[in-house]
């Protein structure tokens, strides 16, 4: 992806990998990607893509060991954050840089009230105390829409729902105002009519802070509705970018469009379903060439032998398949007719 | 309770679960069969002759080393404890006063105690027993705590109300003082009395341990399926749950055992576990542990072969256990 | 239509709240279910769907009999089968068969692929010789798509999709002409659930096979079903086929529900409009009086407090024939506009 030097965040050629009891798991190769102030960058992919491993590099909550970076850089407005010290990096996570987890209900203490966990923020970043910092904890979850936030501020994470408890998440994450906002699909453990609910929120504080924000996400749905621009991920490689728009109406590689004809789609309504055969592959034995080939009805010769590099396909759009022109075409032709 | 809400908010946790955070075994869920076809065939051939958790198990014991050496220590202790003569030709009983706390000589590789016994003939004749004790109040505890504690587990209601209330009792009764009073009425002075006193203060920890494997266990789908399917009470708590319950009991059992030999000895030392003639290490160990400034090679060896013989049972329960999972094959 | 193979009237399975440890009394119930009543027809897929704590799930397991209902039938074949015990109860389970949401806890890791397939078979033993078991589940694999060579193998070393396809064996092995599916494919990831949605059609027409298909993604229920019912607080609040539901809901509830799911394309979305529900859902052990969903309604008034509203077919509609005309439990029921 293009990496203007104005970039919040710019991800260069990073590579992680996990050693297990059957080898060197390979579960990031080479990931670029680049997100700007007030833009939201989608993630996409399946399990064992390694979206969620690049952002635990880049936030720096990656598990070493077993996990180590072996390579890349990962400039946070010009400054590489691998070679920061510890306390450097734990100054800019948290005030600068945050995140949002899945599962709120494991991310928060149970045992502090989240008055006292929201405040902490302010007493250790900001030196407030705790008087204060309670105030301040009452006045974020107001701007999270916690009902009767007042009353509230003394309770435990367990007296609240699962969609309030993502909001404590949100409130905890946007307290310092970062400039960078990583959610790992924070709506996943959602209901639809809460997870709404709680995307909508997401958004409307991106626009008024102004933060940038990338969205770790397998739910094709939630994508259209809120990202810029989106990279999709298949075995630790992005195997296309583009603007949202763009994406959807013409996949550039086959594994995106794939993804895109094999969901059941609300507004229709049909027997058969397109399915990619077979299955993603371990990390361990990551297939040579492009690894989407063993999958893909496109695949010849070349891609059993050859690894795709990122071509371009038009502005702010790549695509790491050999034929995406044919994967262009076809899609235009299907949608066409 | 049974919580409707507690599937599908797990369920819905899932869909990006953590095969990306490598937990050791993680990748066994994102593991492409097809594309490593060739190596997982060669350890699970293909469709020969069925297989069953047990005969796998098995075949995985075989080739553990650390099966191989504990289950020999294991048979060795066991052989010296029935032939005592195999590998010593003395008399632990013959002592000779004058050779009081000696160190070694020739034919008396560890020395001679206070009394002037020969320490490596009373050293084997120990084993047997501390080795009965060891094995049979394992034995007793663990399956004694096993049953009640996996039936309390897997009926619940009254009846596990019942049993952990009956286990809390046991629980409350400091060991000591438990075995001074139990202990002195008896007049037997064989190892049986000092085995049946552990097993009933030892059960209700073991109890506790499988109680709580089985109500994990039977919290799984799968245990529901085979009710699905009509499977009878009698099945699925042999077949599914017991299997998947069993692993923190041979754990917790292991671990036991040493303890219930340093617990005889302690009762020895008291003076209402056994008693002289009887020959055990605990005896030994108790009356050398105060002498082991003058003395220090009379505590070594019978405390060493103490070690010895728990380390073993520890390694064998490990082994056994890990042969049990198949996820760590 | 043909006769249904499955008639459920008044279905309620409370769930006592106890407090006290050895002398439990009994201080409350959770209203898990309470009166659901609907039908299934042979070859059909009716899908049920609703967000967590619905009580969804305990639907499945009511007509599995994995727990005992407070009241109410389940007939199959015109036999009510929630008080049967003992033998009666298992040869019904022969004709009813599950399949589980979560992949990896609905298979016993401890033992073989061949064991679990072929369980069905041990327990009944009367539908498989026992040498012909062997045969029997290497053709069960073979027919969701696994190799058959992988009888010997445990449930660690396959993929969850895969795993879903060994469950699927499992309830196929007693051929059944019930399967309850509950989030059969919410555990997996999109490209795989495409692959075992299609399968469970594939097997529906091969089998002849009735589903119950339970999720919360009413993107794949409308996919598979026929017929659709969308239930809240323990109550159905809709049900209808599934152009009747998607395209003619009635019910505010499943209105909100329909519009809150994320459409997988970005044109237009600055201009979609939704309707975004507020506050949670209530707690099923002490639920609003008259309608249950009147908390977060939009129409909700001072009579929604008072009267509870029937499935039936709404008032408005009664006696047309437009896809309108379905049961609706709300009492001001219409069409959306525009």
């Amino acid at each position: 992806m293009t990496s203007s030097p104005t970039a919040l965040l710019d991800v260069r050629d990073l590579h992680v990998a996990f050693r297990t009891r059957e080898g060197v798991a390979k579960a990031v190769n080479g990931v670029s990607y680049s997100v700007n102030a007030g833009e939201t960058l989608a993630v996409l992919g399946e399990s064992g893509s390694g979206k969620s491993v690049t952002a635990q590099a880049i936030t720096g909550i990656l598990d070493t060991p077993p996990g180590f970076i072996s390579k890349g850089e990962i400039l946070f407005k010009g400054t590489d954050l691998l070679r920061m010290s510890g306390g450097e990096r734990r100054k800019v996570r948290g005030a600068q840089m945050a995140m949002i987890f899945q599962d709120a209900l494991s991310a928060l203490n149970p045992v502090l009230n989240v008055g006292d966990q929201l405040g902490e923020m302010f007493v250790v970043h900001r030196g407030m105390s705790h008087k204060d910092a309670r105030a301040k904890a009452v006045e974020l979850m107001d701007r999270v829409r916690i009902p009767a936030a007042r009353e509230r501020v003394g309770q435990y994470p367990h007296q609240f729902s699962g969609g309030m408890r993502q909001r404590i998440m949100i409130a905890m994450a946007i307290a310092l105002e970062p400039e960078l906002i990583i959610a790992d699909e924070p709506t996943t453990a959602l209901d639809v009519t809460v997870q709404a609910q709680v995307m909508e929120l997401l958004a409307e504080l991106r626009r008024e802070l102004g933060m940038g924000l990338i969205l770790i996400t397998h739910d094709l749905g939630v994508v259209a509705d809120v990202a810029d621009k989106i990279a999709v991920m298949y075995a630790g490689r992005i195997v296309e970018t583009a603007p949202v728009h763009e994406i959807y109406r013409s996949p550039a590689h086959p594994y995106t469009k794939g993804l895109l004809e094999s969901i059941p789609r609300l507004d229709q309504k049909g027997r058969q379903l397109y399915a990619i055969k077979g299955l993603p592959p371990s990390l361990l034995r990551i297939p040579p060439g492009c690894a989407f080939h063993p999958r893909c009805p496109l695949a010849r010769q070349v891609c059993r032998t050859d690894e795709p590099p990122l071509y371009e396909v038009g502005p702010g759009r790549r695509s790491a398949c050999h034929f995406w022109k044919e994967c262009l075409v076809e899609r235009t032709d299907s949608s066409g007719a | 309770m049974p919580d409707p809400r507690r599937n599908i908010s797990r369920s819905r946790g899932r869909p990006d679960e953590p095969p990306e955070s490598v937990a050791p075994t993680g990748f066994g869920g994102a593991m492409d069969l097809a594309a490593s076809e060739a190596e997982t065939l060669e350890r699970a051939p293909g469709p020969g002759r069925p297989r069953s958790l047990w005969s796998d198990a098995w075949r995985d014991l075989r080739r553990n080393p650390v099966f191989i050496v504990s289950a020999l220590i294991i048979l060795f202790l066991v052989a010296i404890a029935i032939w005592p003569k195999l590998i010593a030709s003395g008399d632990p009983l013959a002592c000779d006063i004058t050779k009081s706390q000696d160190g070694a000589a020739p034919g008396h590789p560890f020395g001679f105690d206070t009394q002037g016994c020969d320490v490596y003939t009373r050293t084997v004749y120990g084993a047997r027993a501390s080795v009965t004790v060891g094995v049979c109040a394992t034995a007793g505890a663990a399956l004694l705590g096993s049953v009640l504690g996996g039936l309390a587990g897997f009926f619940g209601g009254w009846w596990d109300a019942l049993l952990s209330r009956i286990s809390d009792v046991f629980f409350g009764i400091p060991i000591i003082l438990g075995g001074l009073v139990f202990l002195s009425v008896v007049t037997n002075t064989t190892v049986w009395p000092v085995i049946g006193f552990i097993v009933l203060l030892g059960w209700p920890q073991i109890g506790r341990i499988a109680r709580g494997a089985v109500i994990t266990a039977k919290q799984n789908d799968y245990v529901q399926a085979a009710r699905a399917l009509g499977a009878s009470g009698p099945r699925i708590l042999l077949r599914h749950i017991a299997p998947n319950a069993v692993a923190p009991v041979i754990v917790v059992a292991t671990i036991a055992l040493g303890s219930y030999i340093a617990l005889e000895a302690t009762l020895s030392f008291l003076g209402v576990g056994l008693r002289p003639p009887t020959v055990s290490w605990g005896i030994d160990i108790s009356s050398a542990s105060i002498q082991i400034r003058n003395a220090p090679h009379m505590l070594l060896w019978p405390a060493g072969a103490l070690s010895v013989t728990v380390l073993a049972f520890i390694m064998l329960g490990e082994a056994v256990r890990d042969a049990l999972d198949p996820r760590l094959r | 239509m043909s006769e249904p193979i499955l008639q459920v009237r008044d279905l309620v399975k409370h769930f006592p709240l106890t407090q006290g440890i050895l002398f439990k009394r009994q201080i409350g119930a959770v209203k898990a279910v309470d009166g659901v009543s609907f039908d299934l027809h042979k070859g059909e897929t009716l899908g049920i769907v609703g967000e967590s704590g619905c009580g969804k799930s305990t639907v499945a397991r009511l007509l599995m009999n994995l727990e005992r209902a407070t009241s109410g039938q389940v007939l199959y074949k015109g036999q009510d089968i929630t008080r049967l015990r003992g033998r009666a109860l298992k040869a019904v389970r022969r004709n009813i068969q599950m399949v589980f949401q979560d992949p990896y806890t609905s298979l016993n890791p401890r033992m073989t692929v061949g064991d679990i397939v072929g369980e069905p078979f041990d327990i009944h033993p009367e539908v498989a010789p026992r040498g012909d078991r062997r045969r029997r589940v290497q053709e069960l694999l073979d027919v969701v798509g696994l190799n058959p060579e992988y009888i010997n193998r445990y449930p660690h070393q396959f993929s969850g999709g895969q795993r879903q396809r060994i469950g699927i064996a499992r309830g196929l092995a007693l051929r059944p002409e019930v399967i309850v599916a509950d989030e059969p494919v919410s555990a997996l990831d999109v490209s795989i659930q495409a692959q075992v949605i299609n399968l469970m059609a594939r097997l529906q027409d091969e089998f002849d096979l009735s589903y119950i298909f339970i999720a919360h993604d009413l993107s794949i229920v409308r996919h598979i079903s026929d017929r659709v019912a969308v239930m809240y607080l323990g109550k159905f609040m809709e049900l209808g086929d599934e152009d009747q539901i998607y395209e003619h809901s009635t019910h505010p509830y499943t209105q909100a529900l329909l519009s809150a799911v994320p459409v997988p394309d970005p044109a237009g979305r600055e201009q979609r409009k939704r309707i975004i529900l507020h506050g949670d859902v209530p707690s099923p052990a002490a639920p609003p009086s008259g309608c249950v969903f009147r908390t977060r309604c939009w129409k909700a008034q001072e009579r929604c407090a008072r009267e509870v509203p029937l499935l039936a077919v709404p008032e408005a509609f009664r006696g047309t024939h437009g896809p309108a005309a379905h049961p609706s439990a709300c009492l001001f029921a219409e069409e959306l506009k525009g």
